[in-house]
């Protein structure tokens, strides 16, 4: 029995190798005829989702534009081995050199322990999680703080807004959607004193029944623009044109689905980071490890405005992106939070400082509890 | 090799020549389940070949990148197996039960509170307790744990009446939101503030390779699982007993057989395997318990099983078809700009093909036995 067992597990052995020594043979044949970069990037939702995927895939078209490189997509890859396995075979089979991981989850352990594996591709992921100290040094994070679009989506909808209520739906209390949240209260409250935000969360990142309750529960609540941080916010969007509430899209352009309401939206740039690994591997610079930012960078943009916002608004919402360009800050301390009335902001914070990503409380002014 | 007893059930079996003649014939009506299932699988292949063709992409590309993404390098293979491992358990949480007459599609709630007592009983365990009676303790407490999950279905159904295809899927739901109170709640790492997650159990807690390959124990154990609950359904009286069971209730209550222990028995089975998968993703994959481990293992597995005929021996080699389709599906969608739905529509496809061959058995004379 267990003789059986050591020699099936010495065929596997030798067929590994024997298949590692073909697999390295093709490797040479590849590496011969590649003159193209190919860059492989993983989904975890549909491409056209009207949110988070979409964002990246829109940015993807654009890079498939520039000579040279060559995409490898696949999208519905889940957060388990999956992942590890489709970025493996994007490096086997399709001979990928850069692989962008753009879920949450993705990151650890999987595409840690691939760049381990792997030491002559290069990781970056989608969120700000590499750490210098601890991470491999061709793994990398690039991240757009989306909260200043958010603040942005705040004050055209300050302006637009007849009830002074602003709805949310957010998925989870987590750190990125409180910022969110709490940045859309900034940016109403920067030009309309009395608005207010209320919130729902529907406690997971794609919950569509959940989403719609919820966005109808805040038109019935009086609220007359509703906005939302969850995957795909389609459902969200479309509910409350029908109801006739505005709305304020999230992650990309959903302009097209509220052709009434449409205010503006917080949208990912991420072109401006996919364009510019590529032409750094081309001249062959190094990779940043490190990259993170906001207007400032152009790697977060607002949609295009539509019939729903207000040209006072419009004219607010250019001139705080100005704002934000030149790094004018969101969170003006001291900011208490809504559940204590404790301060929790004591002074006035950079947009890019790490104190703001530990974030977990709503502040004052925000309606709704992250418990 | 279990030709004599059947053999003696005929007349005329002692005569020399008859043993062969009832083997050539055993081996015609066993034939028939292995030529069927098989028709049945090139017969979804050339239906989806025509649905290739209405979209006008080439099924002939599409068959190649199949075997080179599943099974044609040895990274393919090793992603293929890695991919059915859950699998394997999974469809026989729902394979078991079936012999007894009960359908529980359940085995992904299993699966996942499986995988979440595991993490957590692993916590206190790090830096205290050697890896191996560590990971001994979470199978146990994983196995432990989907056993009764999906027990509760099966007393239920037996105490009170209750259907056990909507309770399993029902508990299913109750089992994610149960993880999930508690990883958002009392158990979160608060190392991480965006993605909830118990602590992670650490590397050397973590199960590792099968020597020589990237493919995880968890594909040898479900598969040893596969021949022991065969073994265990076909050559025990447990087994005959879950059987006659399954195939008439009354009249087993009747010969006197403890029926809902049975009952109760194989669906604690039917959790522990599902449960054990659940501690492989842990343990094997994720390191830690989190909304992840829901990744859908439990669902696929209900097609494994039905596709199998709910024989364990086939589980095996049905869910590493299906692992290598699934693995598969990322090349198709990589090199020929296909959505991923596209391997959906196959497996679709496969299933009701397989189901509907379902009522061609008996019908072939080629099948059936001589001189009957």
């Amino acid at each position: 029995m267990s003789s059986a067992i050591i020699t099936r597990r010495a065929l596997l052995k030798t067929a590994a190798f024997g298949a590692a020594g073909a697999s390295l043979g093709l490797g040479s044949l590849r590496s011969a005829r590649a003159a193209d970069l190919v860059v492989g990037i993983v989904y975890v939702g549909a491409r056209d989702d009207f949110g988070w995927n979409q964002a990246h895939a829109v940015a993807i078209k654009a890079l498939k534009e520039v000579p040279g490189v060559k995409v490898s997509e696949e999208e519905n890859v889940p957060e388990t081995d999956a992942v590890s396995k489709s970025m493996e075979s994007m490096i086997n089979l399709d001979g990928a050199s850069l692989i962008l991981a753009t879920s949450f989850g993705y990151y650890k352990p999987f595409v840690l322990d691939l760049a381990k594996k792997y030491p002559k591709v290069e990781f970056r992921h989608a969120a700000p999680l590499w750490n210098k100290a601890t991470d491999p040094m061709n793994a990398g994070s690039y991240f757009g703080y989306l909260n200043q679009a958010h603040y942005v989506d705040g004050v055209a909808a300050g302006l637009s807004t007849k009830s002074n209520k602003i709805g949310f739906v957010a998925a989870k209390p987590i750190a990125i959607v409180l910022s969110n949240i709490n940045s859309v209260l900034l940016g109403a409250r920067s030009v309309n004193p009395n608005a207010t935000v209320q919130v729902i969360f529907t406690g997971d990142w794609s919950m569509p029944v959940r989403e719609a309750e919820a966005t109808n529960a805040l038109v019935d609540a009086g609220c007359d623009v509703i906005t939302c941080h969850v995957d795909g916010p389609k459902v969200v969007i479309q509910t409350a044109e029908k109801r006739g509430a505005k709305t304020c899209g999230h992650n990309a352009n959903q302009g097209p689905l509220a052709p009434k309401g449409f205010i503006t939206g917080a949208e990912y740039k991420w072109e401006t980071i996919y364009k510019g690994y590529a032409a750094d591997i081309k001249s062959g610079k190094p990779l940043p490890n490190f990259l993170a930012g906001g207007f400032d960078a152009d790697y977060v943009r607002n949609s295009p405005f539509g019939a729903g916002c207000s040209p006072e608004g419009q004219k607010a919402a250019l001139a705080a992106i100005e704002g934000l360009k030149k790094g004018k800050p969101i969170y003006v301390g001291p900011l208490k939070d809504n559940k204590t009335g404790k301060i929790v902001i004591d002074k006035t914070y950079a947009n890019d400082d790490p104190f703001l990503n530990n974030m977990d409380y709503l502040l004052q002014g925000v309606v709704g509890s992250t418990t | 090799m279990s030709d004599a007893p059947v053999a003696q059930s005929f007349p005329g079996a002692a005569a020399p020549a008859a043993p062969m003649a009832v083997s050539s014939s055993r081996w015609r009506s066993d034939a028939e389940f292995v030529v069927i299932p098989i028709l049945a699988i090139v017969a979804s292949f050339l239906l989806f070949a025509v649905f290739l063709l209405a979209i006008g992409k080439s099924p002939v590309d599409f068959m190649a990148l199949v075997w080179r993404g599943g099974f044609g390098t040895s990274f393919s293979i090793q992603n293929t197996l890695q991919r059915s491992s859950p699998l394997i358990m999974t469809a026989l949480a729902v394979a078991i039960p079936a012999r007894i007459g009960l359908i529980i599609i359940g085995g992904e709630g299993a699966l996942v509170l499986g995988g979440f007592v595991a993490a957590v009983v692993a916590i206190p365990m790090t830096g205290v307790v050697p890896p191996m009676p560590a990971l001994l303790v979470m199978a146990f407490a994983a196995m432990l744990t989907g056993g009764i999950w999906i027990g509760i279905c099966g007393f239920l159904r037996y105490a009170r009446g209750v259907n056990e295809t909507i309770a399993s899927l029902l508990l299913t739901y109750i089992g994610i939101a149960i993880m999930n109170f508690f990883v958002e709640g009392a158990l979160r790492d608060l190392s991480d503030p965006n993605k909830p997650s118990t602590k992670p159990i650490g590397r050397d807690y973590m199960v590792g390779s099968i020597p020589g390959t990237s493919v995880h124990w968890g594909f040898l154990f479900g598969v040893l699982l596969c021949l022991g609950l065969y073994l265990l359904m076909s050559r025990t009286t447990f087994g005959f007993a879950a059987r006659v069971t399954g195939g008439n209730f009354r009249a087993a209550l009747a010969q006197g057989l403890p029926v809902g222990r049975l009952i109760v028995a194989c669906c604690a089975i039917a959790g522990a395997c599902a449960g054990l998968a659940g501690f492989f993703e842990v343990a094997a994959i994720q390191g830690r318990a989190n909304a992840s481990l829901a990744a859908g293992y439990g669902f696929t597995g209900i097609l494994v099983a039905f596709l199998a005929r709910q024989n364990p021996l086939m589980i095996p080699p049905v869910a590493i078809m299906f692992g290598g389709i699934v693995a598969a599906g990322g090349l198709i969608q990589r090199r020929m700009g296909l959505p991923d739905a596209t391997v959906q529509v196959l497996e679709g496809l496969i299933f009701v093909v397989l189901l509907t061959s379902e009522t061609l058995y008996g019908r072939f004379s080629i099948f059936k036995p001589k001189g009957r």
